[in-house]
């Protein structure tokens, strides 16, 4: 079963520390980590459903392309990270 | 007189209250967080807060206990909204927020589109007609990569009358509770635009729209370029000229005399800061015929100030106005206008300030 965890920014929405999905695509881990955390696919993806703009996901360490990530296929021990650009002022 | 004032800024909402003589932030919600829009409906006293979290997009809060507690609920959505182009439809930002007599919400928003609630903000329906006019089609960017609606006037005596702003998509027209809108901007002229389209209503970028309470056929417009006044309910536009720039983005109108409004001008176009750095709102008494500039209690040099299109106010007995700029100063009159006092020096790039 794969994991998540999200960027302290999102800590109100989403899992702060490693966090067991179900699911074969980060999509599907986003999906089912969002029964638990309903606010979460909201700040994560667009109207359109797409990854917003400044937010990156790395699976297992690897910064995914953020126009084919959610369809990235996610192993049994894959960890997901919901991470930000840095900006700001 | 109203004693409280919110105030949307770049850091938080801030909620000010007169003590004695003295204004003092009573609260704050959301520190560090920007807020681009506020509203409390007078009839159930919800305030609600629109902010624009940057890489987590925009939020909308509500608030049933004045401010003391908020809970995030439904933001308007471009989800399932079809375009005719390729273009993807996202919310970028809550312009304004508005109520009707009907206790229905109304939300302006970047990209362009008009949205509803009838339900308190539990839900929200996209405006079809506007959203699918052909029109819209012209509309471009002022200042944002997309046009966006910034300002809603609903008719404070006709049941149904609703006038709209974009920016830059002109001014807009509902005799049907918004159910279909015409634009009306002429007399509006465009210097930005070749000379042959000067005058098209889709391109007209109004920074700033407000209708007299008192007197509601008529309206005045803070436009890209100038002054524009209208005493039949937007049919007809007249520019007027204040001194020393009538380049800015902020307008109140007297809310009884209609021939009375406000101005906070600023170098054109690109450069936005107070003419010489002097800071001043120029004012009308006789529907734009003659301006006088405001000083008293404002800097006189060395001033940066920018006031943004919603951070200029007027309470509902004419005397009392607010403002604060983009550099973080507050100022309050009680004698309109005639005399200032900053109430702080020390605050967030403000969008907004509201009497409430």
């Amino acid at each position: 079963m794969p994991f998540i965890v999200c960027t302290s920014h999102l800590r109100d929405v989403g899992p702060l520390q490693l966090e067991p999905v179900a699911g074969r695509t980060v999509r599907e881990a986003l999906q089912d980590a969002a029964q638990r955390y309903p606010r979460l696919l909201n700040y994560i993806l667009d109207d359109q459903g797409d990854v917003r703009k400044h937010i990156a996901i790395f699976v297992d360490g690897t910064l995914q392309a953020r126009d084919s990530v959610l369809e990235r296929e996610v192993g049994e021990k894959d960890e997901i990270y919901v991470l930000q650009a840095l900006s700001g002022g | 007189m109203r004693d409280r004032i919110l105030l949307a800024t770049r850091k938080g909402l801030l909620d000010f209250a007169k003590r004695g003589n003295t204004w003092v932030i009573a609260g704050q919600s959301f520190l560090g967080q920007p807020v681009s829009a506020v509203l409390r409906d007078p009839d159930n006293a919800f305030l609600y807060a629109a902010l624009n979290l940057g890489h987590f997009g925009v939020k909308l809060h509500r608030s049933k206990d004045d401010g003391n507690s908020w809970e995030e609920i439904a933001c308007p959505s471009y989800t399932g909204i079809a375009t005719d182009s390729e273009e993807k439809a996202n919310l970028q930002l809550i312009w304004i927020l508005e109520r009707d007599h009907q206790g229905h919400l109304w939300a302006g928003t970047i990209p362009g589109g008009l949205f509803k609630s009838t339900d308190n903000g539990d839900t929200w329906q996209l405006n079809e007609f506007l959203w699918h006019n052909p029109a819209r089609k012209e509309w471009f960017g002022g200042g944002y990569d997309s046009p966006g609606i910034h300002s809603i006037c609903i008719d404070p005596k006709r049941a149904g009358y609703m006038a709209l702003a974009i920016s830059c998509g002109g001014v807009w027209l509902s005799e049907d509770y918004g159910e279909t809108w015409r634009p009306s901007t002429k007399g509006m002229v465009a210097d930005y635009l070749p000379p042959e389209q000067a005058d098209n209503p889709n391109q007209q970028d109004p920074h700033r729209l407000v209708q007299c309470p008192g007197e509601p056929d008529h309206f005045w417009v803070q436009h890209h370029n100038g002054i524009f006044y209208s005493k039949d309910r937007c049919a007809t536009w007249t520019r007027v000229y204040a001194p020393p720039s009538s380049f800015g983005f902020a307008v109140v109108v007297h809310p009884k005399n209609p021939e009375q409004a406000w101005f906070v001008p600023g170098v054109k176009d690109e450069y936005r800061y107070p003419v010489d750095c002097r800071f001043c709102v120029t004012h009308t008494a006789d529907g734009g015929r003659s301006f006088i500039a405001q000083t008293s209690g404002l800097p006189q040099q060395e001033s940066f100030d920018l006031v943004y299109r919603h951070a200029l106010d007027i309470d509902s007995s004419g005397d009392r106005l607010v403002m604060a700029s983009t550099t973080g100063n507050m100022w309050l009159s009680e004698n309109g206008g005639t005399d200032w006092s900053c109430v702080s020096n020390y605050l967030p790039p403000v969008y907004a300030v509201r009497f409430v």
